[in-house]
């Protein structure tokens, strides 16, 4: 906490006369910025060729597999509630990459597909759990806002929002009782972060210094309400500071800022500081899920985010400027596009849970 | 003129309790908010103060006395005053004001025995096992050794909740594991139950044992959330993938003159949801035994204790690991005529009422239902084979209770056992009165439960 520390030390009441009364200091006490500065002296992750085109990759698949789970969707293979990630794919690669994936565990919101691609989860079950077939990753039993990987220590995959943040605050609190240096990853929305039981856990991540960081996903809007009509506070990275938490805020369009960004709050977390909140200003292409009629916003300010701010073709065109053969791209182009048919295939044609599966799995032993 | 000083209730429980050091002699000279005495429950130990000015003029029960009714004369104090011609009534109304200053919830002791399950209940049920060595044991040590012992046996499992470890828990079920376990394992949270039940159930997903103390389950209803969707669904929609073991636990129930928001029982509530388990115990042995098995089970289970119980001692096996079988009713009492269904609070009624009903030819068996989800169906129709009549008493409301349940289940899969329609004695359908009047007409006793035993044996 030492470079906060300045910042955060003096309570509101000390400073300053002038500085009262300028609502800009004030704003600077409160925002415990110390890991913002050191962020901003080098905001980009130095990514080798091979990482980005990586990160590229990770990317495209969310896109398409989105695209495609939307396609089921309208064919009614799908059903239920069916939340895409289009738009936000570089938030959850560039968090995940930073992650040691054998010690650090993730946790997120209903709209879960687009991690457990960044985390490398076989596209196959994932679809197949989104057309409700006993190959699904849940076994046909979950749905699109149910999915779990322990062996990923991918913790889902949750319904009500806002309630993944004490649950992952509960995975950091195992992390640190065991001592096995693991951090926990726990993402939500803008919508979420207006949850009292967000503010629960921030307190208890701060006073008892637990490994997390706290990821919000701004991407503007709670289902069709705008982050400033359902927000006192729009700056979501200053939500934590009655709680002494640091917060930064961090461009979720840029893979590499993003990444970068993760590796100073994973830094700090393992360093034993406790808790960091982390914005991370992105869009979402479509609407909340497959059955909104987007009438909240207008075409044309979905248009431009997509025409000037999307991630992939924000990370394309750095492969290109850095010599990459648009040949490469292509292909990997190519192979996504393979990948994801595979998958839609295997989700449209493997068999629905047995019946008896109904009654499995309500309890784990019997009594 | 001398006033008496009275032993001073506490809690709005305490009945008695230990006078365990007095900080005054004979001969002092005191003046109000004097610390006269430390006086000890088996929750707290609290100070006692003075009221009034005067000299300690005797001093009627020792330190270290135990068990002294609350009400009770300990010391007299003389206030120096000529006595007034109506001195009598006018010193013991204001020697009554005493104990209110060192306890804001004045019970009034008289007004109780009569309607408080607390008196020495029949002797309960048979021996669990027999040739095991038995010891005397309060319900709340019981609790509080099954976590122990649990604690012990495995680093993952600890407890968090308020109170529960500086303070020795609200009700001191938590007593003594600080000391044994530290802060690491025995964590207080902040007033926070909504986030720390949802941090409880994050820590089963990541693979520890935790045991989530409520200070009351009212206070768990900014809670259900996560008991109910992250703890009772997450293996059922992960596929079996996702397990979260966890023990939610604490008092359940009405206990004494604290109002509708404090005196709910919440066991239909829970008891109605697949993938959780529900557990009421009674006496100290099932609350030892099956506290044990629910810190071991692999699912999320609800545990629900009762304050009024707490201090209630019975007999418990000495034995190294008392663990017992989750999902199985015992016979407390056999019986030949009726069958008086129950569990947590009301088995105390019901044997009293069994007792009752002796004296008068009727023959109950009382069956403790002990764990309500899942239900141990089959002890209640053998029994309702056996006797063709049957009773549940419940401490709860009717509605869409755990007795509404026992009703439909004689009616789906008894129908052809019974002799009389089953009846259903529980509390009055409205939210628990404060003033001790209304309170104990709300409440189930045991007078009910014999007049509806006698309604289905036709007597």
């Amino acid at each position: 906490m030492a470079k906060s520390g300045k910042t955060s030390e003096t309570p509101p009441a000390a400073a300053p006369k002038a500085a009262t009364e300028n609502p800009e200091v004030i704003a600077e006490e409160y925002r415990l910025r110390g890991l913002q500065e050191a962020y901003l002296a080098a905001p980009r992750y130095a990514a080798s060729d091979e990482q980005l085109l990586h990160f590229y990759e990770q990317m495209v698949l969310i896109r398409r597999f989105e695209e495609r789970a939307g396609q089921l969707y309208g064919l009614g293979l799908i059903g239920g509630f069916c939340h895409l990630y289009i738009g936000q794919e570089a938030v959850a690669v560039g968090l995940q990459s930073a992650l040691d994936p054998d010690k650090d565990s993730v946790i997120t919101g209903y709209r879960d597909h687009g991690h457990m691609l960044a985390y490398g989860i076989d596209p196959k079950v994932i679809m197949a759990e989104l057309t409700g077939r006993a190959a699904g990753i849940s076994q046909g039993k979950g749905g699109s806002m149910h999915m779990f990987s322990t062996r990923h220590k991918f913790y889902g995959g949750h319904g009500i929002v806002g309630a993944q943040v004490p649950l992952g605050t509960g995975l950091a609190f195992a992390h640190k009782y065991r001592g096995d240096g693991g951090v926990c990853v726990a993402y939500f929305g803008d919508g979420a972060a207006n949850q009292g039981q967000v503010y629960e856990s921030f307190n208890m991540a701060a006073l008892w210094k637990l490994p997390i960081i706290y990821v919000i996903e701004n991407n503007q809007y709670a289902m069709g309400t705008a982050v400033k009509r359902s927000s006192a506070e729009t700056h979501f990275y200053r939500r934590g500071t009655a709680f002494r938490i640091p917060g930064m805020h961090v461009d979720g369009m840029d893979v590499l800022a993003v990444r970068q960004a993760a590796e100073q709050a994973l830094a700090f977390v393992r360093a034993g500081n406790g808790p960091v909140l982390m914005e991370l200003n992105t869009y979402r292409y479509r609407g909340h899920s497959m059955s909104d009629p987007a009438k909240y916003r207008s075409r044309e300010e979905v248009q431009e985010q997509r025409d000037h701010h999307d991630a992939i073709e924000h990370a394309k065109t750095e492969l290109l400027a850095r010599g990459t053969s648009e040949e490469k791209v292509k292909d990997i182009d190519k192979r996504i596009r393979a990948i994801v048919a595979e998958a839609a295939d295997y989700a449209e044609n493997a068999p629905e849970p047995a019946l008896e599966e109904l009654y499995t799995d309500v309890l784990v032993e019997t009594y | 003129m001398s006033v008496q000083l009275k032993m001073p209730a506490l809690s709005p429980t305490m009945e008695e309790g230990k006078l365990a050091k007095w900080l005054v002699k004979v001969g002092d000279v005191v003046k109000s908010g004097d610390i006269l005495a430390e006086i000890e429950t088996d929750k707290a130990t609290m100070e006692f103060e003075a009221v009034d000015e005067g000299t300690i003029s005797s001093i009627d029960v020792a330190a270290g006395t135990e068990g002294v009714k609350v009400g009770a004369v300990i010391a007299v104090l003389d206030d120096g005053e000529e006595p007034a011609a109506e001195a009598k009534p006018a010193s013991e109304a204001k020697a009554a004001e005493a104990p209110a200053a060192a306890a804001p919830a004045e019970p009034a002791p008289v007004a109780k025995p009569a309607e408080a399950p607390v008196p020495a209940a029949p002797t309960p049920a048979p021996a669990p096992t027999s040739g095991t060595n038995m010891k005397v044991a309060t319900v709340r040590e019981a609790l509080r050794d099954a976590m122990a012992e649990e604690m012990r046996r495995d680093s993952r499992v600890f407890v968090m909740g308020e109170e529960v470890a500086e303070y020795h828990g609200a009700y001191k079920v938590t007593q003594g594991l600080l000391e044994e376990f530290g802060p690491e394992r025995v964590i207080d949270t902040p007033i926070t139950e909504y986030g720390f039940a949802g941090i409880g159930a994050g820590a089963a997903m990541g693979g520890l044992r935790p045991i989530v103390e409520f200070m009351t389950f009212n206070f768990a209803m900014q809670a259900i959330d996560h008991i109910i969707n992250s703890a009772a669904k997450t293996n059922y929609m992960s596929g079996g993938q996702m397990r979260c073991p966890i023990v939610f636990r604490g008092p359940n129930g009405a206990a004494h003159r604290v109002g509708a928001q404090h005196s709910q029982n919440y066991a239909p509530w829970y008891a109605s949801v697949p993938g959780l388990v529900v557990i009421a115990p009674f006496d100290a042995a099932d609350a030892k035994g099956l506290l044990k098995a629910a810190i071991r089970s692999e699912d999320p289970v609800v545990f629900l204790e009762n304050e009024l119980i707490y201090g209630r001692s019975f007999e418990l096996p000495e034995l190294d690991d008392h663990v017992l079988p989750i999902g199985k009713a015992r016979i407390m009492r056999e019986g030949s005529d009726v069958t008086i269904v129950s569990y947590s609070i009301g088995v105390g009624l019901a044997l009293e009422a069994a007792e009752t009903l002796a004296a008068e030819g009727i023959s109950a068996e009382v069956l403790d239902l002990r764990t309500l989800r899942p239900l141990d169906t089959a002890a209640v129709l053998t029994s309702l084979a056996k006797t063709n009549r049957l009773v549940v008493a419940e401490e709860g409301w009717p509605v869409c209770s755990i007795a509404s349940e026992i009703v439909a289940l004689c009616m789906e899969k008894g129908f052809d056992d019974l002799d009389a329609p089953v009846l259903r004695v529980c509390n009055e359908d409205v939210p628990l009165p404060y003033a001790a009047n209304l309170e104990k007409v709300a409440l189930i006793d045991a007078a009910r439960i014999v007049a509806a035993v006698k309604q289905v044996c036709y007597r």
